[in-house]
C-alpha cells in the first residue's frame, strides 16, 4: 500500500501527538473518509476479537500440564450448548450440566482451593496467560490443599457452582475477559471465599486486564496471593476485602 | 385488565398491559432473556393487533409498574398533560399512530402533544410502526436546546468529541480533542468518560478542557461523564458546564445506579445557579440504553424497549441539553446483532423525539455482538435521515478506554455530507473562522502551523 504517494490521502501533520495516546489520532483522510489502509488495521483489530470469542479453551494440553504437578483435576461444562446460545443466554453459562454437576458431587477431598480455567469470551487469553502465572502462584500456596477444574461455556458466577459442589473453601476462577480491539486476550481472576449459589459481584474481587501489554505476571500473581491471605484471614471475600497498597507492599 | 385476540379460531390472551407490550415488541434477546418475549411470530403479531386497538386511555388507567412502588411512574402520571391529552384522547395505539404519520401532524404539532404522551404510549405506538415510519415521524420533530450553541435545527447534525484514554492522561485526552476539533467535531460537548470517578482527577480534567474551549474561544460545552455525586461535589470547585448522568425508566434500576428523583433536581438546581450558560440553560446530559432495568433485574415484568421509553421521562423532567441512548453498548445478550441494535436504535431515537427530547444516539457495539462497521454505517445514515441531534465522535471510531466501536470523526463528517447537515451554527462559524471547514462545510487541510496545533 503506498498511501504517501496516492495524491487523494491528505496526512494530518500532528502525527507527533500520537506518542500521547494509543487512540487512533491523525489518521488522515481521503475525502470525508479514513484512509485504506487505517480502514484494514481497524478491521483486522475487529477479526482477531471476533475470533478470540470463538476460540476454544485447549483443556487438553491445560489437563496435561496441570496433571503433571499432582493435583486433583476436573473437566466440566456449563448448561450452554454452544457459542451463540452462550452469548444470548448468560444465564445458562452461570449452570453447571447435569454431569458435571453429577461428577463434581462425587468429590471426596477436602478443598481449601479450587482453580478453575474457565473460557468466558476469550479462550486464548486463558490458554496464554492461565498456567505461566500459575507457575508463579502455587508456589506461594504451600500449606493449602488445591485442586483444578477446566470449565467451557462459563461465565463468572459458574464458579460459584463448582466450588459450591465441590464443597470447596475458595475458588479462583480465572477467565477470558470481552475482547477490545487493543486487549483481545485479556484475562479476569476473580476470588470467592465460601462459594454458593446465588453470590453477586460484591461478594467477588476481580483481578483485570492480565495480557502482554496489560498487567504482569508478577503483578497478578502478588494481587491474587494477596487476596487469597486476606480472604483465609478473614473469611469473606469481595467488597469487605480492600486492596491496601502499601500492606501489599510489605506483605 | 386482559386482552384477547382471535385469529384463525386460536385465542390469543395477555393477562395484562405490560405483557401485550412485551410480546408486542420486535424480537430482542433481552426480552428472551427475561422470559417476555412472544413464544411464536404469530403471537408477537397477534399482540400487535390487540395492542392496535388499545385506547390511550388505558395507559392512564393501568399503570404497568405500581404508583405507590416506584418514582418514576409517580412521575409519569402526576406530569401527564391531561389538557394537551384532550385532542388524541379517543385514540386508540393504532389511532395514534395513523395521525403521527398524517400529512397534517407537523412539528408544531408534534411539540404541543409531547406531554400529553406518556412513556408507556409512546413505546406502545413505536411497537407497531416500521423502521420507515420511526424515521418519517421522527423527521418532523424538532426538538432545539442551548447552553453555549444551538443543538438540534433542522438541517444541523452536532457531534459529541469523546476524547476517552485508558489511564486518563490529559495529554492523551487532549491530543484526541485537538484531533476532534481539527475534524469538525464537538458542537454537542466536549465529554470525556473518565477511568476513575474520582473528585481529584475530574476536576483536573474538567479544569483542562475548559482551559482548551477558553483560549481557543470555542462556542461549545465541557463535560466529565462522571457520577451525579461527584459533579455535586465539583460544583464550587470546578467548572462545570453539563451534569451527566446514566438513568433508567424504573425506581430500581436508578438505584442501582445510586441515584433518585431528589437527588437529580438538586443537581440540575446546583448547576442552573453557575448561569454558566451564555445562550440557554440546558444543562443536563443524559446517557440510557435498553437493558439497563433487566441488568439490575428491576424491570417489573416490563419489557426492554419499554423501560427504555420510561428514563426519557425521567430525562425531560430535567430540560436537558443532550440525551442519547448507548444502544450497541449493553452487549448480545440485551441486542444481538446488527438488526436488533439498528431497531433499537431507530426506536429509542423515535420514541424520545416524540416525547421532546434532544435525542442523539451513540451509534455503537462491542465485539461479541454481531455487528461491524457496515451495520454502524447503516444506522448512522438512517439516524441521520430520521434527525437524529447528535451523534459521538471517537478517533478513528475506537475508544480505547471503554473498548467497543463508537462513530468516528470521519463518520460525522461522511453524514453530513451525504444528508447536507451543517454543525451547530455557531460551531460553523467558528470551525469556518479556525480555517477548518471552508464556505460550502467542506474540511480544509490544516497546515503544521494551525493555531491548534501550535499552542499546545
Amino acid at each position: 500500500m503506498k498511501e504517501e504517494q496516492s495524491k487523494p490521502t491528505i496526512r494530518d501533520p500532528w502525527e507527533n501527538l500520537k506518542e500521547f495516546t494509543n487512540a487512533r489520532i491523525a489518521l488522515g483522510s481521503v475525502g470525508n473518509a479514513i484512509p485504506l489502509n487505517e480502514v484494514l488495521q481497524l478491521k483486522f483489530a475487529h477479526a482477531h476479537s471476533k475470533d478470540a470469542i470463538i476460540t476454544e479453551l485447549d483443556v487438553v494440553a491445560l489437563k496435561k500440564e496441570m496433571q503433571s504437578w499432582g493435583y486433583p483435576i476436573w473437566e466440566v461444562k456449563s448448561q450452554a450448548s454452544d457459542r451463540a446460545e452462550y452469548l444470548k443466554r448468560p444465564d445458562l453459562g452461570r449452570i453447571l450440566d447435569k454431569t458435571s454437576e453429577a461428577l463434581l458431587r462425587k468429590n471426596k477431598y477436602s478443598l481449601d482451593i479450587i482453580f478453575v480455567l474457565a473460557d468466558g469470551l476469550s479462550a486464548g487469553a486463558v490458554n496464554q496467560n492461565a498456567l505461566p502465572l500459575l507457575q508463579l502462584l502455587l508456589p506461594q500456596l504451600q500449606g493449602y490443599s488445591i485442586g483444578f477444574v477446566t470449565a467451557t461455556m462459563a461465565r463468572v458466577a459458574l464458579g460459584d457452582a463448582i466450588g459450591s459442589a465441590l464443597n470447596a473453601k475458595f475458588v479462583v476462577l480465572f477467565i477470558g475477559e470481552r475482547p477490545g480491539l487493543s486487549s483481545p486476550e485479556s484475562m479476569g481472576i476473580y476470588t470467592t471465599y465460601a462459594p454458593k449459589l446465588g453470590l453477586t459481584d460484591e461478594r467477588r474481587n476481580c483481578i483485570s486486564n492480565i495480557h502482554s501489554n496489560g498487567l504482569n505476571y508478577q503483578h497478578a500473581t502478588s494481587l491474587a496471593g494477596y487476596l487469597i491471605r486476606q480472604s483465609f484471614a478473614k473469611q469473606i471475600s469481595g467488597v469487605d476485602i480492600k486492596i491496601n497498597l502499601k500492606e501489599l507492599l510489605e506483605d | 385488565m386482559s386482552y384477547s385476540y382471535t385469529i384463525r379460531h386460536h385465542v390469543y390472551s395477555f393477562p395484562d398491559l405490560k405483557s401485550v407490550l412485551a410480546k408486542a415488541s420486535p424480537f430482542r434477546t433481552g426480552d428472551a432473556l427475561a422470559g417476555l418475549a412472544a413464544e411464536s411470530n404469530m403471537e408477537r403479531v397477534a399482540a400487535q393487533f390487540v395492542l392496535s386497538e388499545i385506547p390511550l386511555k388505558d395507559f392512564l388507567n393501568e399503570a404497568i409498574i405500581p404508583y405507590e412502588e416506584d418514582e418514576v411512574t409517580r412521575l409519569i402520571m402526576d406530569t401527564h398533560d391531561a389538557v394537551a391529552f384532550q385532542e388524541i384522547s379517543g385514540f386508540t395505539v393504532g389511532d395514534l399512530r395513523n395521525w403521527l404519520l398524517s400529512h397534517e401532524v407537523d412539528s408544531q404539532k408534534l411539540a404541543q402533544i409531547a406531554k400529553a404522551l406518556t412513556p408507556e404510549m409512546v413505546a406502545a405506538v413505536s411497537k407497531l410502526m416500521r423502521n420507515q415510519d420511526l424515521i418519517a415521524v421522527a423527521q418532523k420533530c424538532e426538538v432545539v436546546t442551548q447552553f453555549r450553541n444551538t443543538i438540534g435545527k433542522k438541517g444541523h447534525l452536532s457531534v459529541r468529541l469523546q476524547p476517552n484514554h485508558p489511564t486518563d492522561d490529559l495529554r492523551g485526552i487532549a491530543a484526541s480533542i485537538v484531533d476532534g476539533l481539527l475534524y469538525g467535531s464537538g458542537d454537542a460537548v466536549i465529554g470525556i468518560n473518565p477511568v476513575t470517578d474520582s473528585v481529584d482527577i475530574v476536576g483536573d480534567q474538567l479544569k483542562m478542557m475548559d482551559e482548551i474551549r477558553q483560549r481557543f474561544d470555542i462556542p461549545t460545552q465541557i463535560c466529565v461523564l462522571c457520577h451525579l455525586t461527584t459533579s455535586l461535589e465539583l460544583l464550587k470547585k470546578a467548572p462545570i458546564d453539563l451534569v451527566f448522568q446514566s438513568i433508567g425508566g424504573t425506581e430500581k434500576t436508578n438505584a442501582s445506579f445510586g441515584i433518585n428523583l431528589s437527588m437529580l433536581q438538586e443537581a440540575y438546581e446546583g448547576a442552573l445557579e453557575l448561569k454558566r450558560g451564555t445562550l440557554g440553560n440546558n444543562l443536563m446530559y443524559f446517557e440510557t440504553g435498553q437493558g439497563s432495568s433487566l441488568s439490575a433485574n428491576a424491570h417489573w415484568g416490563v419489557d426492554q424497549q419499554t423501560c427504555e421509553a420510561r428514563a426519557y421521562a425521567v430525562a425531560r423532567h430535567f430540560n436537558p441539553l443532550l440525551v442519547n441512548s448507548v444502544v450497541g453498548f449493553i452487549g448480545p445478550e440485551y441486542l444481538y446483532d446488527g438488526k436488533q441494535i439498528t431497531r433499537a436504535g431507530l426506536e429509542d431515537h423515535f420514541c424520545g423525539k416524540l416525547m421532546g427530547l434532544p435525542m442523539g444516539m451513540d451509534v455503537c457495539y462491542t465485539n461479541h455482538a454481531e455487528a461491524d462497521q457496515d451495520d454502524m454505517d447503516n444506522l448512522l445514515t438512517l439516524l441521520g435521515v430520521a434527525g437524529c441531534n447528535f451523534i459521538m465522535g471517537v478517533p478513528g471510531s475506537d475508544d480505547v478506554m471503554l473498548n467497543y466501536q463508537s462513530t468516528s470523526f470521519h463518520d460525522a463528517l461522511y453524514v453530513r455530507k451525504v444528508l447536507n447537515k451543517k454543525p451547530a451554527p455557531e460551531f460553523e462559524k467558528w470551525l469556518r473562522n479556525m480555517g477548518i471547514l471552508d464556505e460550502m462545510g467542506n474540511r480544509l487541510a490544516v497546515e503544521p502551523s494551525h493555531r491548534l496545533l501550535k499552542n499546545l
